[in-house]
């Protein structure tokens, strides 16, 4: 089936016509109409839409047009604007909200051939690591339909493990794309900050957010970061840095490369499996001739902390927009201010609600230097860790999340021991640098996916993508798919 | 665990950030924002007397570019998500008596 292969299978197929852009945009569609009622992966799919930019992509396929992503359709997180689509961050509170323009990715995407599609769930606004906080219903995990995806690009993580899409795009502030790429068992990247534009994302917290891709093997996330990397003059953050052809440096060769394992990251209250697997992972990583070093990061067991009062002090000023006048849900008032009061108490779900009173609380006159400007302080160190041990390695190994996917409900109730579950993922945010999550094994009963963690240097995306590929190619975990979702109809 | 902060007014904070709870919202989100402050206070134990902030983790300083002329966004454009609109216009209630 058309639908399971990846970017590179598929483009040599498409260039050599032995399928077309149509026949795989159906498989998708054919996908997401037998698993997607369970999955709930996508909140909307137009596929007209999809099917008239297919029948456009065979046009230059056959005058024989060389884009990378040429016929490939990619499915896009509910938090990407898409000029002329609907864009909801999972939240009622943008109701019947149609995007004005495309997002810099999105019109890179295209510029790259790729046909856009669906829209894909997620935690509200981004904030949740399970992807229970949509006001559209949750997305589950297609390896344990009783599990949660995690999140929160749960939707987007999702839809690549059940073969709805051939990969998709994802956002991620302290871990919302590697954190459920390891939990669906696909490969998720996290750009180095500024490597890629955030113009027409929608703003969590913006020192921290960036877009990434989600998908099947090493070599086509490479393709996609490829596409979408690159200064942006829509985006004062972004780095005027060349991007490199990622997809030259899978070489297979990682001999003599230094990787660091972080003491403070194998300590105890992991969950017996995924320690194992990862410290198989590593086995193997030497196997292939890297060498590992113990290193310390000193400052990890502060950075959930760090990371709560940052994202959530920078999220109670981006979500200040959401006011009820330019756009989105209105709930009426005698004025101004009740109007306010009543649109964001209607609009925003309750994790939205908490964390803009938290980040309101923490900027607060009386808390700000007690909260926020030692959260700041304390940012400083934790990326002082890391580039001080990045003089001695050139990349980091850890695991993405301390358990395997969780289940439906069994964090809901408890933000904090939610918050507990982005400990691995939480640091790359705040030091600004690059990471990447790769299948790794399963656990045994039930079978659920472990991802191993890699954090490189800023703009060390290449090397990331040369270790992961090497050791993706000498394992078969990234092959694995959940059985029922590969039977045919 | 660490000790809940027991000083947290949520509806004082809830009414800074404009947004209406209900009582059963507001005994929730205090006990659990109660607890999530708690656990922040571990930022206490780190002494940060000499340390910058960071606000940025890539630090970029006076980004500019030339000034050019280009079009912006059509005004029918901007105004198509407005939940209430006349004459080219967002629509809110009255403000000043």
């Amino acid at each position: 089936m058309l639908n399971q292969l990846t970017i590179s299978e598929l483009r040599t197929r498409l260039t050599k016509r032995a399928a077309s852009s149509r026949e795989l945009v159906q498989a998708c569609l054919d996908q997401i109409k037998r698993v997607d009622p369970k999955v709930h992966a996508f909140l909307s799919v137009d596929e007209q839409d999809a099917l008239a930019q297919a029948e456009i992509a065979d046009r230059a396929i056959a005058a024989g047009l060389p884009q990378p992503l040429l016929g490939i359709p990619i499915a896009v997180k509910d938090v990407l604007a898409v000029k002329g689509h609907s864009l909801q961050c999972g939240s009622k509170i943008l109701d019947k909200f149609v995007s004005p323009y495309d997002a810099t990715v999105i019109a890179r995407l295209r510029k790259a051939g790729a046909i856009v599609f669906g829209r894909l769930n997620m935690d509200e606004f981004a904030m949740g690591s399970s992807t229970e906080n949509s006001a559209f219903g949750h997305t589950r995990n297609p390896w344990d339909l009783e599990r949660v995806p995690g999140g929160s690009s749960g939707g987007s993580s999702a839809a690549v493990a059940a073969d709805e899409c051939i990969a998709s795009l994802g956002s991620d502030t302290g871990g919302s794309i590697r954190q459920p790429a390891a939990l669906c068992g696909v490969v998720g990247v996290k750009p180095t900050y500024g490597r890629v534009s955030r113009y027409g994302l929608v703003a969590f917290a913006s020192s921290l957010d960036q877009i990434g891709p989600f998908a099947k093997d090493v070599r086509d996330a490479a393709i996609l970061t490829r596409v979408i990397a690159g200064h942006d003059s829509l985006d004062s953050t972004s780095i005027p840095e060349p991007v490199p052809d990622y997809a030259i440096q899978l070489t297979g060769d990682i001999k003599g490369l230094r990787l660091g394992l972080p003491k403070e990251y194998f300590i105890g209250g992991m969950d017996k499996e995924v320690a194992a697997a990862v410290q198989t992972a590593v086995k193997h990583l030497e196997s292939l001739g890297a060498v590992t070093q113990e290193i310390s990061l000193p400052h990890t067991d502060y950075a959930v902390a760090t990371y709560y009062i940052i994202a959530t002090a920078e999220a109670s000023a981006n979500l200040a927009r959401f006011d009820g006048i330019r756009y989105g849900m209105r709930v009426e008032g005698a004025d101004p201010n009740e109007l306010y009061m009543k649109t964001r108490g209607a609009g925003f779900g309750a994790e939205v609600k908490r964390r803009i009173i938290l980040g309101t609380y923490v900027l607060s006159s009386g808390y700000y230097d007690a909260y926020y400007l030692r959260a700041q302080k304390v940012r400083t160190l934790i990326r002082a860790d890391f580039l001080k041990a990045f003089e001695q390695v050139d990349a980091i190994v850890t695991p993405t999340s301390p358990t395997p996917a969780f289940k439906a409900g069994e964090k809901s109730d408890d933000p904090l021991q939610m918050y507990l579950s982005d400990i691995f993922t939480i640091s790359c945010n705040l030091a600004g640098i690059s990471g990447i999550s790769v299948p790794c094994g399963f656990t045994s009963s039930p079978k659920l996916p472990i991802g191993l963690q890699l954090l490189g240097k800023p703009f060390g995306e290449g090397t990331l993508f040369r270790i992961a590929h090497a050791y993706e190619q000498s394992t078969n975990w990234h092959k694995e798919r959940p059985e029922w979702t590969t039977k045919p109809s | 665990m660490p000790t809940p902060r027991s000083d947290f007014d949520v509806k004082y904070v809830a009414n800074l950030a404009r947004i209406q709870l209900t009582r059963e919202e507001e005994r929730k989100f205090s006990e659990q924002l109660k607890h999530v402050l708690g656990y922040i206070e571990k930022l206490r134990e780190l002494d940060v007397s000499n340390v910058e902030p960071t606000a940025h983790a890539i630090p970029l300083v006076n980004v500019v570019r030339k000034d050019d002329v280009r079009p912006s966004m059509p005004h029918e454009d901007a105004l198509r998500n407005a939940p209430s609109k006349a004459n080219g216009l967002f629509l809110v209630p009255k403000i000043v008596e």
